[in-house]
């Protein structure tokens, strides 16, 4: 296969066209090419253009959630074709994700989770009004690495608390990282209420859970030392 | 008689053609409502299934037909003070607000209930704002009682009406509570409603528990609703302008829908807070132009109804009170004024909504105060325009000495306050900035605002009422009206 496809699946991505994507995947397959190759080289360094003409002020929300579009329509194909060689994609990290109890906004939320998905997390949504407990047993049960708190409210803001509190009670704050995020949230009130990390937009959401993955990679060799 | 300046972004086929579409979306795909008021509707035969309500297009219109064109707010002396009707303009400042600039640093800090306090009585002293907000969340009261006690500071300390809103179904009760102590009795407060409660739907097209049961309990209380509808142009509603306005029509109909069958007749008002979706950032600019056209498109809409008409203006996206902020702050409240809507909110916040400031609601007055002489037009005053003046003056040019200009001069001109520099000598020869010259008029007005006591019955019981409330929450005393140890004192509850 020339190695122009891998320009051509790296430009379906920026130009967010699924269609595209999902077509040079199968083609990809059947020309014997590495499924791992096709992520690494073709569609992976798409999302890294996408991400860095976004932070330029080159491209916009929705084209960004059009390329987030074109990589699931491209790990469609390939993530099966990895199985059956017995391997899966290299995983960033595992995020429960959802909007604090009382908010039914979920716009941001949906974005980050678009955008995390694109960039290998394994994104698990709970939805909105989700309470803190919920956030806590979802945790436990997937193993979560970073749990993301939205609010869109001044009002449901204060909520967020109750998540670090409940991930606290569960006995779970030392293995997950919480980064919270909305409208009206800052860093400042990230501090105030303990949160690991503040989030004022979705992309800065994907850097902040790749940092947190880090703390934790770091944290980890600590312990184990 | 005298033309009164007015904008209009759509022409009477659009209007038809959003209100058209408006229809059909609350019948199919219809709105999603909460198991609240699934029983009323359904007696008023309105199908619902799954929890989404299809509202047919001649029910809706029967009810729009019987919610008021107009209503009035009033002070606490039982005057109207607020005339929600017609092209009447009026301004309050924002509301709900967690933060506020700290006069001093001028960096956001959470709100206390001293800050709300200061707010009050600025507003109060400020004739550019005909009704107060209940403008600040007091971060130093219990969560669980922010909303209602911003409302009793601002019953405390304000004879102005209050433009209000509850942040559950529950604690509705409880501010309504405080208003019927404040009125004299339920039936004074259904006669000369103080406030109004901004009742917000969420988009798209979604009555929640909380927004559905504050409009039929505030219906049948018989005190004034103003919808809020908040659709997100690119994000929670259709990107073009046209299609979110006609999502917010939409919106409201089917409140006014809900609002009517609970009681007929009760005050209601088309409300908007709409924003577009930057689609660099996702935030919500409030000062970008296509906010402020949403706005006055809205209430286009509404107005063609002949419905009472509010909007979320003269706000503004930067972080600290500048250029920009003010640019957008001043040009929204000019074109708010021109739309001739009811009630304009917003004033004295920044940072998309997250902050409020005290310095930016005085520079705001000023703007407002502005767009209130341009909506006032221009006068003829005389059968002669300039003839006469002419004839007295010949070409020398020498008007300053006419009796006509000192008899005319201050109906044409309006006079800001030092705020605005005009070029006023300056008592110690500086030349202070904007920030300087507006925290001189804060402290000129805070230290001229005197505070009239409620009569003293309805004091007591207000707070006697406040504290048992407070007391649940573990709060003692009342901040900013009563401190803790004064609590028993013989005689005072």
């Amino acid at each position: 296969m020339p190695d122009d496809n891998f320009s051509a699946m790296r430009q379906s991505i920026i130009d967010g066209a699924p269609d595209t994507a999902s077509e040079l995947a199968l083609h990809a397959v059947s020309a014997g090419i590495a499924p791992i190759d096709a992520i690494h080289l073709g569609f992976v360094p798409g999302m890294h253009e996408v991400g860095e003409q976004f932070a330029r002020g080159q491209m916009y929300l929705p084209d960004m959630m059009a390329s987030a579009e074109a990589m699931r329509a491209a790990m469609a194909v390939l993530d099966p074709e990895l199985k059956k060689l017995g391997t899966e994609r290299p995983m960033a990290g595992i995020v429960v994700l959802g909007t604090t109890k009382g908010d039914i906004h979920e716009i941001g939320k949906i974005l980050v989770g678009t955008l995390l998905t694109a960039h290998g997390f394994r994104v698990h949504d709970l939805g909105v009004d989700v309470a803190g407990e919920k956030f806590a047993a979802q945790a436990q049960e997937l193993h979560a690495d970073i749990v993301g708190v939205s609010a869109l409210l001044t009002t449901t803001m204060r909520n967020q608390k109750g998540v670090v509190e409940a991930i606290e009670k569960a006995g779970l704050r030392s293995q997950v990282k919480i980064m919270v995020g909305g409208a009206p949230v800052t860093r400042r009130w990230a501090d105030e209420i303990g949160a690991d990390g503040y989030a004022k937009d979705a992309m800065s959401a994907v850097e902040l859970a790749r940092q947190l993955m880090q703390q934790k990679a770091q944290g980890a060799v600590v312990e184990s030392v | 008689m005298k033309m009164r300046p007015k904008l209009q972004l759509l022409d009477q086929a659009l209007i038809e053609r959003i209100l058209n579409e408006a229809f059909q979306l609350i019948e199919d795909p219809g709105v999603r409502v909460a198991p609240y008021v699934v029983d009323l509707l359904r007696a008023a035969g309105i199908s619902v299934k799954d929890g989404v309500a299809h509202i047919p297009e001649l029910l809706a219109r029967r009810l729009l037909d019987l919610a008021p064109r107009g209503f009035c707010l009033y002070d606490r002396s039982g005057k109207p003070a607020v005339r929600y009707a017609g092209d009447d303009v009026h301004f309050d400042p924002g509301s709900s607000c967690l933060n506020i600039l700290d006069p001093e640093t001028q960096q956001a800090r959470p709100a206390l209930s001293s800050d709300l306090v200061r707010l009050v009585k600025v507003t109060e002293m400020l004739p550019q704002f005909a009704a107060q907000s209940t403008a600040m969340v007091c971060n130093d009261v219990p969560p669980e009682i922010g909303d209602w006690y911003r409302l009793l500071l601002v019953l405390w300390y304000s004879e102005k009406p209050v433009v209000t809103g509850a942040f559950s179904a529950s604690s509705l009760h409880t501010l309504l509570e405080l208003l019927v102590i404040e009125s004299g009795g339920r039936a004074e407060l259904r006669q000369h409603p103080r406030a109004i409660f901004d009742v917000c739907p969420s988009p798209p097209l979604n009555w929640s528990e909380f927004a559905s049961q504050n409009l039929v309990d505030l219906a049948r209380a018989g005190v004034p609703a103003e919808i809020v509808s908040m659709p997100l142009a690119g994000a929670t509603a259709p990107v073009t302008l046209a299609g979110s306005v006609t999502q917010h029509a939409a919106e409201c109909i089917s409140g006014i829908t809900i609002h009517q069958l609970a009681q007929p007749g009760s005050p209601i008002v088309w409300g908007a807070a709409p924003a577009i979706f930057d689609m660099r950032t996702g935030k919500t600019p409030m000062g970008a132009i296509e906010t402020a056209m949403l706005d006055v498109a809205c209430a286009e809409v509404g107005k063609s109804l002949g419905l009472p008409t509010h909007a979320y203006m003269v706000a503004g996206d930067g972080r600290l009170i500048d250029a920009q902020v003010e640019m957008e702050s001043g040009m929204s409240a000019v074109l708010g004024a021109l739309a001739g809507i009811n009630m304009i909110s917003g004033a004295g916040m920044l940072d998309f909504l997250a902050c409020h400031s005290i310095e930016k609601l005085v520079i705001d007055a000023e703007a407002i105060a502005s767009a209130q002489r341009l909506i006032e037009g221009i006068d003829g005053r005389s059968d002669s325009l300039a003839v006469a003046m002419f004839a007295q003056n010949g070409l020398q040019g020498d008007f300053l000495k006419l009796k006509e200009t000192r008899a005319l001069f201050r109906k044409e001109q309006h006079f800001p306050s030092a705020v605005i520099d005009r070029g006023l000598p300056q008592t110690d020869g500086a030349t202070p900035d904007i920030l300087q010259r507006t925290r001189q008029r804060v402290g000129e007005l805070l230290s001229a605002y005197e505070r009239h006591p409620l009569p003293p019955e309805r004091e007591q019981a207000l707070i006697a009422f406040a504290l048992r409330e407070a007391k649940e929450c573990g709060l003692e005393g009342l901040p900013e009206i009563l401190r803790p140890e004064y609590v028993h004192e013989p005689g005072l509850i």
